[in-house]
Protein backbone atom coordinates (compact mmCIF):
# COMPACT_ATOMS: atom_id res chain seq x y z
CA UNK A 1 0.00 0.00 0.00
CA UNK A 2 1.20 3.70 -0.47
CA UNK A 3 -0.14 5.06 2.45
CA UNK A 4 2.57 3.89 5.15
CA UNK A 5 4.60 6.11 6.25
CA UNK A 6 8.64 5.80 4.72
CA UNK A 7 10.53 6.97 8.34
CA UNK A 8 13.41 7.31 6.92
CA UNK A 9 12.77 9.60 4.53
CA UNK A 10 14.24 13.24 4.67
CA UNK A 11 10.98 15.19 5.28
CA UNK A 12 10.14 12.81 8.00
CA UNK A 13 13.92 12.81 9.12
CA UNK A 14 13.70 16.74 9.13
CA UNK A 15 10.27 16.77 11.50
CA UNK A 16 12.22 14.55 14.06
CA UNK A 17 15.13 15.91 13.98
CA UNK A 18 13.68 19.62 14.58
CA UNK A 19 11.16 17.83 17.41
CA UNK A 20 14.16 17.11 19.31
CA UNK A 21 15.74 20.06 18.82
CA UNK A 22 12.81 22.24 20.37
CA UNK A 23 12.71 19.80 23.02
CA UNK A 24 16.02 19.95 24.13
CA UNK A 25 15.66 23.77 23.99
CA UNK A 26 12.72 23.80 25.85
CA UNK A 27 14.62 21.28 28.50
CA UNK A 28 17.48 23.71 29.00
CA UNK A 29 15.28 26.52 29.18
CA UNK A 30 12.79 24.68 31.98
CA UNK A 31 15.87 23.03 34.07
CA UNK A 32 17.61 26.56 34.16
CA UNK A 33 14.68 27.65 35.74
CA UNK A 34 14.09 25.20 37.45
CA UNK A 35 17.85 25.46 39.13
CA UNK A 36 17.12 29.05 40.03
CA UNK A 37 14.30 28.52 41.82
CA UNK A 38 15.40 25.13 43.38
CA UNK A 39 18.88 27.46 44.74
CA UNK A 40 16.52 30.43 45.83
CA UNK A 41 14.28 28.39 47.54
CA UNK A 42 16.13 25.50 49.60
CA UNK A 43 18.81 28.06 51.01
CA UNK A 44 16.44 30.98 51.20
CA UNK A 45 13.19 29.16 52.43
CA UNK A 46 15.02 28.42 56.19
CA UNK A 47 15.85 31.82 56.39
CA UNK A 48 12.12 33.18 55.53
CA UNK A 49 11.40 34.09 58.55
CA UNK A 50 8.01 36.28 59.86
CA UNK A 51 10.79 38.47 61.47
CA UNK A 52 12.23 38.86 57.81
CA UNK A 53 8.84 40.51 56.65
CA UNK A 54 7.65 42.12 59.74
CA UNK A 55 10.37 43.63 61.02
CA UNK A 56 13.04 46.76 59.89
CA UNK A 57 17.07 45.28 60.88
CA UNK A 58 18.21 46.31 63.99
CA UNK A 59 21.60 46.09 65.62
CA UNK A 60 23.60 43.51 64.52
CA UNK A 61 21.33 42.33 61.50
CA UNK A 62 24.14 42.34 59.49
CA UNK A 63 25.95 40.30 62.16
CA UNK A 64 23.14 37.73 61.92
CA UNK A 65 21.12 38.82 64.36
CA UNK A 66 17.60 39.94 64.74
CA UNK A 67 15.58 42.15 62.34
CA UNK A 68 14.22 41.71 58.88
CA UNK A 69 14.43 43.97 55.41
CA UNK A 70 10.41 44.84 55.44
CA UNK A 71 12.66 48.44 54.29
CA UNK A 72 13.64 46.67 51.33
CA UNK A 73 10.15 45.40 50.55
CA UNK A 74 8.17 48.66 51.23
CA UNK A 75 11.19 50.61 49.35
CA UNK A 76 11.12 48.23 45.99
CA UNK A 77 7.46 48.15 46.19
CA UNK A 78 7.39 52.28 46.11
CA UNK A 79 10.13 52.25 44.18
CA UNK A 80 8.92 49.76 41.22
CA UNK A 81 4.92 51.19 41.61
CA UNK A 82 6.21 54.42 41.35
CA UNK A 83 8.39 53.95 38.44
CA UNK A 84 6.32 51.77 37.06
CA UNK A 85 3.23 54.41 36.92
CA UNK A 86 5.18 57.23 35.83
CA UNK A 87 6.35 54.88 33.08
CA UNK A 88 2.77 54.25 32.19
CA UNK A 89 2.04 57.83 31.57
CA UNK A 90 4.56 58.25 29.07
CA UNK A 91 4.55 54.73 27.35
CA UNK A 92 1.03 54.41 26.73
CA UNK A 93 0.64 58.37 25.23
CA UNK A 94 3.89 57.67 23.29
CA UNK A 95 2.30 54.06 22.07
CA UNK A 96 -0.61 55.58 20.41
CA UNK A 97 0.71 58.29 19.07
CA UNK A 98 3.48 55.43 17.11
CA UNK A 99 0.65 53.72 16.02
CA UNK A 100 -2.12 56.54 15.35
CA UNK A 101 0.04 59.17 13.62
CA UNK A 102 3.20 57.87 12.57
CA UNK A 103 2.62 54.09 11.13
CA UNK A 104 5.34 52.73 9.31
CA UNK A 105 6.23 56.06 7.97
CA UNK A 106 9.97 56.71 8.70
CA UNK A 107 9.55 58.88 11.84
CA UNK A 108 7.77 55.83 13.26
CA UNK A 109 11.19 53.78 12.76
CA UNK A 110 13.23 56.09 14.16
CA UNK A 111 11.78 56.72 17.23
CA UNK A 112 11.23 53.19 17.02
CA UNK A 113 14.90 52.26 16.81
CA UNK A 114 15.26 55.07 19.48
CA UNK A 115 13.64 53.26 21.85
CA UNK A 116 15.38 49.95 20.53
CA UNK A 117 18.58 51.75 21.89
CA UNK A 118 17.57 52.91 24.93
CA UNK A 119 16.27 49.16 25.44
CA UNK A 120 19.87 48.02 25.31
CA UNK A 121 21.39 50.42 27.25
CA UNK A 122 22.38 48.74 30.56
CA UNK A 123 20.99 50.26 33.72
CA UNK A 124 23.89 51.19 35.26
CA UNK A 125 24.08 54.04 33.20
CA UNK A 126 20.94 54.97 33.78
CA UNK A 127 22.21 55.43 37.32
CA UNK A 128 25.38 57.45 36.48
CA UNK A 129 23.09 59.65 34.18
CA UNK A 130 20.68 60.16 36.95
CA UNK A 131 23.52 60.40 39.64
CA UNK A 132 25.02 62.92 37.47
CA UNK A 133 21.91 65.18 37.33
CA UNK A 134 21.16 64.43 41.08
CA UNK A 135 24.62 65.98 41.35
CA UNK A 136 24.09 69.43 39.23
CA UNK A 137 20.72 69.72 41.23
CA UNK A 138 22.18 69.34 44.31
CA UNK A 139 20.06 66.57 45.57
CA UNK A 140 20.74 63.54 47.47
CA UNK A 141 19.77 60.00 47.03
CA UNK A 142 16.15 59.60 47.42
CA UNK A 143 12.60 57.79 46.77
CA UNK A 144 12.40 59.91 44.14
CA UNK A 145 15.26 60.09 42.29
CA UNK A 146 15.21 56.58 42.60
CA UNK A 147 11.67 56.21 40.83
CA UNK A 148 12.21 58.69 38.24
CA UNK A 149 15.49 56.94 36.85
CA UNK A 150 13.18 53.74 37.30
CA UNK A 151 10.44 55.17 35.37
CA UNK A 152 13.51 55.97 32.50
CA UNK A 153 14.49 52.28 32.30
CA UNK A 154 11.20 50.74 32.23
CA UNK A 155 9.79 53.70 29.28
CA UNK A 156 11.65 52.12 26.41
CA UNK A 157 10.74 48.44 27.30
CA UNK A 158 7.16 48.98 28.16
CA UNK A 159 6.48 51.32 25.11
CA UNK A 160 8.07 48.61 22.73
CA UNK A 161 5.96 46.05 24.27
CA UNK A 162 2.49 48.28 23.73
CA UNK A 163 3.88 49.83 20.34
CA UNK A 164 4.06 45.60 19.34
CA UNK A 165 0.93 44.99 20.78
CA UNK A 166 -0.65 47.53 19.36
CA UNK A 167 0.69 47.11 16.03
CA UNK A 168 -1.86 44.08 15.75
CA UNK A 169 -4.52 45.97 16.06
CA UNK A 170 -6.90 44.60 12.67
CA UNK A 171 -7.66 47.34 10.61
CA UNK A 172 -11.11 46.07 10.21
CA UNK A 173 -11.74 47.18 13.63
CA UNK A 174 -10.22 50.49 13.31
CA UNK A 175 -11.94 51.21 9.91
CA UNK A 176 -15.55 50.47 11.67
CA UNK A 177 -14.74 53.02 14.27
CA UNK A 178 -13.77 55.51 11.60
CA UNK A 179 -17.21 54.75 9.78
CA UNK A 180 -18.66 56.07 12.33
CA UNK A 181 -17.09 59.25 11.92
CA UNK A 182 -15.02 58.93 14.89
CA UNK A 183 -11.13 61.02 14.79
CA UNK A 184 -8.45 58.99 14.67
CA UNK A 185 -7.88 60.10 18.54
CA UNK A 186 -11.17 58.91 19.38
CA UNK A 187 -10.29 55.63 17.99
CA UNK A 188 -7.15 54.98 19.79
CA UNK A 189 -8.66 55.90 22.95
CA UNK A 190 -12.38 54.32 22.72
CA UNK A 191 -10.82 51.24 20.64
CA UNK A 192 -7.13 50.69 20.47
CA UNK A 193 -6.86 50.64 24.20
CA UNK A 194 -10.28 48.65 24.88
CA UNK A 195 -8.87 46.03 22.13
CA UNK A 196 -5.75 45.57 23.25
CA UNK A 197 -5.81 46.13 27.09
CA UNK A 198 -5.07 42.41 27.50
CA UNK A 199 -1.70 43.03 26.13
CA UNK A 200 -0.82 46.74 27.50
CA UNK A 201 -1.21 44.82 30.95
CA UNK A 202 1.51 42.61 29.80
CA UNK A 203 3.86 45.06 28.69
CA UNK A 204 3.22 46.79 32.10
CA UNK A 205 3.98 43.77 33.82
CA UNK A 206 7.11 43.33 31.71
CA UNK A 207 8.54 46.99 32.75
CA UNK A 208 7.38 46.18 36.56
CA UNK A 209 9.63 43.47 36.79
CA UNK A 210 12.61 44.64 35.10
CA UNK A 211 11.97 47.65 37.87
CA UNK A 212 11.34 45.71 41.03
CA UNK A 213 14.40 43.05 40.03
CA UNK A 214 17.06 46.28 38.76
CA UNK A 215 19.98 46.80 41.33
CA UNK A 216 22.25 48.93 39.57
CA UNK A 217 20.00 52.00 38.71
CA UNK A 218 18.89 52.45 42.28
CA UNK A 219 22.40 52.03 43.64
CA UNK A 220 23.48 55.62 43.64
CA UNK A 221 19.93 57.03 43.16
CA UNK A 222 17.89 55.54 45.83
CA UNK A 223 20.87 54.77 48.22
CA UNK A 224 20.07 52.53 51.15
CA UNK A 225 18.78 52.94 55.01
CA UNK A 226 17.52 50.54 57.33
CA UNK A 227 14.60 53.02 57.52
CA UNK A 228 11.31 52.90 55.76
CA UNK A 229 10.87 56.32 53.52
CA UNK A 230 8.33 58.68 54.98
CA UNK A 231 8.52 60.97 52.45
CA UNK A 232 10.13 61.00 48.72
CA UNK A 233 12.96 63.15 49.60
CA UNK A 234 14.29 60.59 51.81
CA UNK A 235 16.70 57.31 50.61
CA UNK A 236 15.03 54.21 50.54
CA UNK A 237 16.20 50.56 50.50
CA UNK A 238 15.66 48.11 47.93
CA UNK A 239 15.29 44.45 47.52
CA UNK A 240 18.09 43.65 44.37
CA UNK A 241 20.44 45.73 46.77
CA UNK A 242 19.30 43.80 50.09
CA UNK A 243 20.27 40.62 48.21
CA UNK A 244 23.12 41.94 46.69
CA UNK A 245 25.03 43.12 49.84
CA UNK A 246 23.32 40.42 52.41
CA UNK A 247 25.30 37.69 49.51
CA UNK A 248 28.46 39.67 50.22
CA UNK A 249 28.51 39.50 53.85
CA UNK A 250 31.10 37.00 55.44
CA UNK A 251 28.53 35.39 57.72
CA UNK A 252 26.78 32.65 56.05
CA UNK A 253 23.28 33.20 57.84
CA UNK A 254 23.28 36.69 56.78
CA UNK A 255 24.02 35.15 53.34
CA UNK A 256 21.44 32.60 53.63
CA UNK A 257 19.44 36.23 54.19
CA UNK A 258 20.59 37.28 50.99
CA UNK A 259 19.06 34.01 49.47
CA UNK A 260 15.45 34.83 51.25
CA UNK A 261 15.35 38.11 50.39
CA UNK A 262 15.62 36.59 46.54
CA UNK A 263 12.78 34.27 46.95
CA UNK A 264 10.72 37.44 48.33
CA UNK A 265 11.58 39.28 45.24
CA UNK A 266 10.32 36.40 43.33
CA UNK A 267 7.31 36.05 45.08
CA UNK A 268 6.65 39.40 44.63
CA UNK A 269 7.11 39.41 40.84
CA UNK A 270 5.24 35.84 40.71
CA UNK A 271 1.80 37.31 43.03
CA UNK A 272 1.99 40.31 40.62
CA UNK A 273 1.88 38.24 37.33
CA UNK A 274 -0.64 35.88 38.34
CA UNK A 275 -2.78 39.48 39.68
CA UNK A 276 -1.96 41.18 36.38
CA UNK A 277 -2.83 38.03 34.19
CA UNK A 278 -6.17 37.15 36.15
CA UNK A 279 -7.02 40.68 35.60
CA UNK A 280 -6.35 40.91 32.34
CA UNK A 281 -8.37 37.59 31.80
CA UNK A 282 -11.29 39.94 33.25
CA UNK A 283 -11.01 42.81 30.75
CA UNK A 284 -10.25 40.52 27.80
CA UNK A 285 -14.74 39.91 28.39
CA UNK A 286 -15.10 42.03 25.18
CA UNK A 287 -12.02 42.00 23.02
CA UNK A 288 -12.42 40.99 19.51
CA UNK A 289 -10.70 37.44 18.69
CA UNK B 1 -32.94 62.73 -11.38
CA UNK B 2 -32.87 63.88 -8.01
CA UNK B 3 -28.91 62.96 -7.39
CA UNK B 4 -27.87 62.75 -3.83
CA UNK B 5 -23.96 62.00 -5.08
CA UNK B 6 -22.48 63.36 -8.13
CA UNK B 7 -19.10 61.98 -9.31
CA UNK B 8 -17.30 64.31 -11.70
CA UNK B 9 -14.45 63.62 -13.34
CA UNK B 10 -12.84 61.28 -10.75
CA UNK B 11 -9.48 59.78 -11.16
CA UNK B 12 -8.12 57.46 -8.44
CA UNK B 13 -4.61 55.62 -8.03
CA UNK B 14 -2.94 53.28 -5.83
CA UNK B 15 0.80 54.33 -6.21
CA UNK B 16 1.03 55.06 -9.66
CA UNK B 17 -1.73 52.66 -10.61
CA UNK B 18 -4.54 53.96 -11.78
CA UNK B 19 -7.91 52.46 -10.05
CA UNK B 20 -10.96 54.64 -11.64
CA UNK B 21 -10.70 56.52 -14.55
CA UNK B 22 -12.93 59.36 -15.07
CA UNK B 23 -15.78 58.22 -13.17
CA UNK B 24 -18.73 60.72 -13.68
CA UNK B 25 -22.14 59.33 -12.47
CA UNK B 26 -24.82 60.84 -10.38
CA UNK B 27 -26.62 58.31 -7.37
CA UNK B 28 -30.27 59.06 -6.62
CA UNK B 29 -31.70 60.23 -3.42
CA UNK B 30 -33.45 57.07 -1.48
CA UNK B 31 -33.08 54.42 -4.13
CA UNK B 32 -30.70 51.63 -4.27
CA UNK B 33 -28.04 51.82 -6.11
CA UNK B 34 -26.06 48.97 -7.33
CA UNK B 35 -22.38 48.62 -8.53
CA UNK B 36 -21.55 45.85 -10.69
CA UNK B 37 -18.98 44.46 -12.40
CA UNK B 38 -15.88 41.75 -12.63
CA UNK B 39 -13.03 41.37 -9.85
CA UNK B 40 -10.97 44.49 -9.60
CA UNK B 41 -12.82 46.59 -12.11
CA UNK B 42 -12.85 49.37 -8.77
CA UNK B 43 -16.01 49.02 -7.55
CA UNK B 44 -14.72 48.56 -3.81
CA UNK B 45 -12.22 51.90 -4.49
CA UNK B 46 -15.15 53.48 -6.23
CA UNK B 47 -17.02 53.25 -2.97
CA UNK B 48 -14.26 54.31 -0.83
CA UNK B 49 -14.22 57.69 -2.54
CA UNK B 50 -18.15 58.34 -1.46
CA UNK B 51 -16.87 58.28 2.51
CA UNK B 52 -13.38 59.30 2.15
CA UNK B 53 -11.87 55.98 3.45
CA UNK B 54 -9.78 55.94 -0.53
CA UNK B 55 -7.05 58.38 1.49
CA UNK B 56 -6.74 55.56 3.96
CA UNK B 57 -4.89 53.55 2.43
CA UNK B 58 -1.49 55.05 1.95
CA UNK B 59 0.49 56.15 -1.58
CA UNK B 60 -3.01 57.29 -3.18
CA UNK B 61 -4.00 60.14 -5.16
CA UNK B 62 -7.46 60.81 -6.31
CA UNK B 63 -8.49 64.15 -8.43
CA UNK B 64 -11.69 64.95 -9.12
CA UNK B 65 -14.94 65.68 -7.52
CA UNK B 66 -17.23 63.39 -4.81
CA UNK B 67 -20.30 66.02 -4.16
CA UNK B 68 -23.08 65.23 -1.66
CA UNK B 69 -26.22 67.34 -1.81
CA UNK B 70 -23.94 69.62 -3.77
CA UNK B 71 -21.39 69.94 -0.97
CA UNK B 72 -17.94 68.33 -2.81
CA UNK B 73 -16.49 66.45 -0.02
CA UNK B 74 -12.97 66.50 -0.67
CA UNK B 75 -12.97 70.45 -0.06
CA UNK B 76 -10.52 71.96 2.44
CA UNK B 77 -12.71 73.17 4.97
CA UNK B 78 -15.18 70.13 4.90
CA UNK B 79 -14.53 67.88 8.33
CA UNK B 80 -14.06 64.05 7.33
CA UNK B 81 -16.12 63.01 10.31
CA UNK B 82 -18.64 64.44 9.45
CA UNK B 83 -18.72 63.15 5.94
CA UNK B 84 -18.95 59.30 7.41
CA UNK B 85 -21.13 60.58 10.15
CA UNK B 86 -23.67 61.48 6.43
CA UNK B 87 -22.30 58.25 4.95
CA UNK B 88 -22.52 55.40 6.84
CA UNK B 89 -20.91 52.18 5.75
CA UNK B 90 -21.78 48.16 6.11
CA UNK B 91 -18.81 46.42 5.86
CA UNK B 92 -18.21 43.09 3.97
CA UNK B 93 -17.60 41.06 6.83
CA UNK B 94 -19.15 42.65 10.28
CA UNK B 95 -16.54 43.91 12.71
CA UNK B 96 -18.49 45.19 16.18
CA UNK B 97 -16.40 46.91 18.17
CA UNK B 98 -14.61 45.39 21.55
CA UNK B 99 -17.82 46.55 23.38
CA UNK B 100 -20.95 45.06 24.43
CA UNK B 101 -23.35 44.83 22.23
CA UNK B 102 -25.32 47.83 23.67
CA UNK B 103 -22.11 49.82 23.52
CA UNK B 104 -21.61 48.55 20.48
CA UNK B 105 -25.00 50.86 18.88
CA UNK B 106 -24.10 53.80 21.91
CA UNK B 107 -20.76 54.16 20.66
CA UNK B 108 -21.64 57.00 17.57
CA UNK B 109 -24.41 58.20 18.96
CA UNK B 110 -22.32 59.41 21.62
CA UNK B 111 -19.23 60.18 19.52
CA UNK B 112 -21.47 62.98 17.49
CA UNK B 113 -23.59 63.95 21.35
CA UNK B 114 -26.70 63.22 19.60
CA UNK B 115 -28.91 62.80 22.44
CA UNK B 116 -29.75 64.35 25.90
CA UNK B 117 -29.85 62.13 28.80
CA UNK B 118 -29.45 57.93 29.07
CA UNK B 119 -33.04 57.53 28.85
CA UNK B 120 -32.74 58.97 25.41
CA UNK B 121 -29.56 57.23 24.44
CA UNK B 122 -30.91 53.33 25.96
CA UNK B 123 -34.21 54.60 23.57
CA UNK B 124 -32.83 55.37 20.27
CA UNK B 125 -30.49 52.13 20.86
CA UNK B 126 -33.66 50.02 21.11
CA UNK B 127 -35.13 51.52 18.34
CA UNK B 128 -32.25 51.25 15.72
CA UNK B 129 -31.64 47.49 16.95
CA UNK B 130 -35.53 46.75 16.36
CA UNK B 131 -35.07 48.84 12.68
CA UNK B 132 -32.29 45.94 12.30
CA UNK B 133 -34.65 43.56 12.87
CA UNK B 134 -32.34 42.23 16.12
CA UNK B 135 -34.30 43.70 19.33
CA UNK B 136 -36.27 40.76 20.18
CA UNK B 137 -33.11 38.64 19.67
CA UNK B 138 -30.95 40.22 21.73
CA UNK B 139 -33.14 42.30 24.40
CA UNK B 140 -31.61 39.96 27.07
CA UNK B 141 -27.86 40.28 26.86
CA UNK B 142 -27.41 43.64 25.85
CA UNK B 143 -24.75 43.65 27.78
CA UNK B 144 -23.01 40.66 26.71
CA UNK B 145 -19.93 40.93 24.62
CA UNK B 146 -21.21 41.94 20.75
CA UNK B 147 -18.69 39.02 19.53
CA UNK B 148 -21.25 36.85 21.15
CA UNK B 149 -23.63 37.40 18.25
CA UNK B 150 -23.84 35.00 15.57
CA UNK B 151 -22.26 36.40 12.13
CA UNK B 152 -25.20 37.31 10.56
CA UNK B 153 -26.67 38.87 14.18
CA UNK B 154 -23.63 40.99 13.97
CA UNK B 155 -23.95 42.21 10.57
CA UNK B 156 -27.42 43.15 11.98
CA UNK B 157 -25.70 44.65 14.78
CA UNK B 158 -22.87 47.00 12.43
CA UNK B 159 -25.96 48.34 10.63
CA UNK B 160 -28.12 49.63 14.03
CA UNK B 161 -25.02 50.87 14.88
CA UNK B 162 -24.43 52.32 11.78
CA UNK B 163 -27.73 53.98 11.56
CA UNK B 164 -28.12 55.55 14.91
CA UNK B 165 -25.50 58.23 13.78
CA UNK B 166 -28.29 59.16 11.39
CA UNK B 167 -26.55 59.18 7.75
CA UNK B 168 -28.49 59.97 4.99
CA UNK B 169 -26.38 57.13 2.91
CA UNK B 170 -25.65 54.10 3.41
CA UNK B 171 -22.70 52.24 1.30
CA UNK B 172 -22.74 48.40 1.64
CA UNK B 173 -19.61 46.57 -0.10
CA UNK B 174 -20.92 42.95 -0.79
CA UNK B 175 -22.67 42.98 2.23
CA UNK B 176 -24.19 39.82 2.54
CA UNK B 177 -21.12 37.91 1.47
CA UNK B 178 -19.99 36.32 4.16
CA UNK B 179 -23.55 35.75 5.65
CA UNK B 180 -25.76 32.46 5.15
CA UNK B 181 -28.66 32.58 2.73
CA UNK B 182 -30.89 33.30 5.97
CA UNK B 183 -29.39 36.07 7.58
CA UNK B 184 -28.38 37.46 3.46
CA UNK B 185 -32.12 37.60 3.14
CA UNK B 186 -33.16 39.70 6.77
CA UNK B 187 -30.23 41.93 5.54
CA UNK B 188 -31.98 42.76 1.82
CA UNK B 189 -34.86 42.52 3.32
CA UNK B 190 -33.92 45.24 5.63
CA UNK B 191 -32.56 47.68 2.75
CA UNK B 192 -35.47 47.41 1.01
CA UNK B 193 -37.63 48.60 3.73
CA UNK B 194 -34.95 51.43 4.72
CA UNK B 195 -35.17 52.64 1.13
CA UNK B 196 -37.11 55.67 1.27
CA UNK B 197 -35.54 57.04 4.05
CA UNK B 198 -31.59 56.43 2.94
CA UNK B 199 -30.09 56.44 -0.39
CA UNK B 200 -28.26 53.39 -0.96
CA UNK B 201 -25.32 52.10 -2.36
CA UNK B 202 -24.32 48.66 -2.58
CA UNK B 203 -21.78 46.70 -4.25
CA UNK B 204 -22.60 43.03 -5.17
CA UNK B 205 -21.28 39.84 -7.24
CA UNK B 206 -24.52 37.94 -7.34
CA UNK B 207 -26.58 39.01 -10.47
CA UNK B 208 -29.87 37.66 -8.57
CA UNK B 209 -29.66 39.68 -5.68
CA UNK B 210 -28.86 43.00 -8.21
CA UNK B 211 -32.13 42.26 -9.39
CA UNK B 212 -33.87 42.12 -6.34
CA UNK B 213 -32.12 45.13 -5.14
CA UNK B 214 -31.53 47.46 -7.46
CA UNK B 215 -33.35 50.79 -8.75
CA UNK B 216 -30.26 51.84 -10.25
CA UNK B 217 -27.11 50.26 -11.59
CA UNK B 218 -23.64 51.13 -12.51
CA UNK B 219 -21.45 48.57 -14.30
CA UNK B 220 -18.06 49.36 -14.27
CA UNK B 221 -14.80 47.63 -16.16
CA UNK B 222 -11.62 48.25 -15.41
CA UNK B 223 -11.80 50.98 -13.86
CA UNK B 224 -14.02 52.77 -15.87
CA UNK B 225 -17.62 53.30 -15.58
CA UNK B 226 -19.21 51.38 -18.63
CA UNK B 227 -23.06 51.90 -17.75
CA UNK B 228 -25.20 53.72 -15.77
CA UNK B 229 -29.48 54.04 -15.69
CA UNK B 230 -32.44 52.54 -14.16
CA UNK B 231 -32.50 49.03 -13.05
CA UNK B 232 -34.97 48.53 -15.89
CA UNK B 233 -33.40 49.72 -18.62
CA UNK B 234 -29.79 48.26 -17.67
CA UNK B 235 -31.03 44.71 -16.55
CA UNK B 236 -33.70 44.62 -19.44
CA UNK B 237 -31.53 46.36 -22.56
CA UNK B 238 -28.30 47.09 -21.84
CA UNK B 239 -26.88 49.72 -24.18
CA UNK B 240 -23.14 48.34 -24.35
CA UNK B 241 -21.87 44.78 -25.37
CA UNK B 242 -19.61 44.36 -21.96
CA UNK B 243 -22.56 45.09 -20.28
CA UNK B 244 -24.60 42.52 -21.84
CA UNK B 245 -21.82 39.60 -22.06
CA UNK B 246 -21.42 40.21 -18.12
CA UNK B 247 -25.30 40.13 -17.65
CA UNK B 248 -25.30 36.98 -19.39
CA UNK B 249 -22.67 35.35 -17.05
CA UNK B 250 -19.99 35.22 -20.09
CA UNK B 251 -17.47 36.28 -17.78
N1 LIG C 1 -4.62 48.81 -1.36
C1 LIG C 1 -4.35 48.69 -2.65
N2 LIG C 1 -3.10 48.90 -3.10
C2 LIG C 1 -2.80 48.79 -4.42
N3 LIG C 1 -3.70 48.49 -5.37
C3 LIG C 1 -4.97 48.28 -4.98
C4 LIG C 1 -5.36 48.36 -3.60
N4 LIG C 1 -6.69 48.10 -3.51
C5 LIG C 1 -7.09 47.85 -4.77
N5 LIG C 1 -6.08 47.95 -5.65
C6 LIG C 1 -6.16 47.76 -7.11
O1 LIG C 1 -7.15 48.64 -7.64
C7 LIG C 1 -7.96 47.98 -8.58
C8 LIG C 1 -9.42 48.06 -8.18
O2 LIG C 1 -9.59 47.31 -6.96
P1 LIG C 1 -10.96 47.22 -6.20
O3 LIG C 1 -10.69 46.63 -4.87
O4 LIG C 1 -11.63 48.54 -6.22
O5 LIG C 1 -11.76 46.18 -7.11
P2 LIG C 1 -13.18 45.55 -6.89
O6 LIG C 1 -13.98 45.88 -8.10
O7 LIG C 1 -13.76 45.93 -5.59
O8 LIG C 1 -12.86 43.99 -6.93
P3 LIG C 1 -13.57 42.80 -6.12
O9 LIG C 1 -14.84 42.54 -6.84
O10 LIG C 1 -12.62 41.66 -6.28
O11 LIG C 1 -13.75 43.22 -4.72
C9 LIG C 1 -7.43 46.57 -8.70
O12 LIG C 1 -6.60 46.50 -9.81
C10 LIG C 1 -6.65 46.37 -7.43
O13 LIG C 1 -5.57 45.49 -7.63
MG1 LIG D 1 -14.21 44.85 -3.77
Amino acid sequence: MGMKKNRLERRHLMEAFMKALMYISFVIVAGALGLILWTIISRGLPSLTWDMVSQVPKGGYYMGKEGGILNAIIGSLYLAAGGTLLAILLSLPIALYLKTYLGQSKWGEYVRLSLDVLWGIPSIVYGAFGFALMIAFGMRASLLAGILVLALVELPIMTRAMDEVIRRMPADLEHAALALGSTKFEVALNVVTRQMLPGIVTAILLAFGRGIGDAASVLFTAGYTDRIPTSLMRPTASLPLAVFFQLGSPYPEVRERGYAAALILTIIVLAVSFGARWLSGRLNKYTIK
Amino acid sequence: MDAHIQVKNLDAYYNKQQALKNVNIEIPKNQITVIMGPSGCGKTTLLKTFNRFFELTENTKLTGEVLVDGQNIYDKDVDVTEVRKVVGLLAQRPSPLPMSIYDNVVYGMHLHKMKKDRKEYKEAVRHYLEIAGLYEEVKKRMHDPATSLSIGQQQRLCLARGLAVEPEIILGDEPTSALDPISSQNIEARLLELKQQYTTVIVTHTLRQAKRLADYVIYMYLGEVIESGPAKEVFGNPKHERTKQYLEGLF
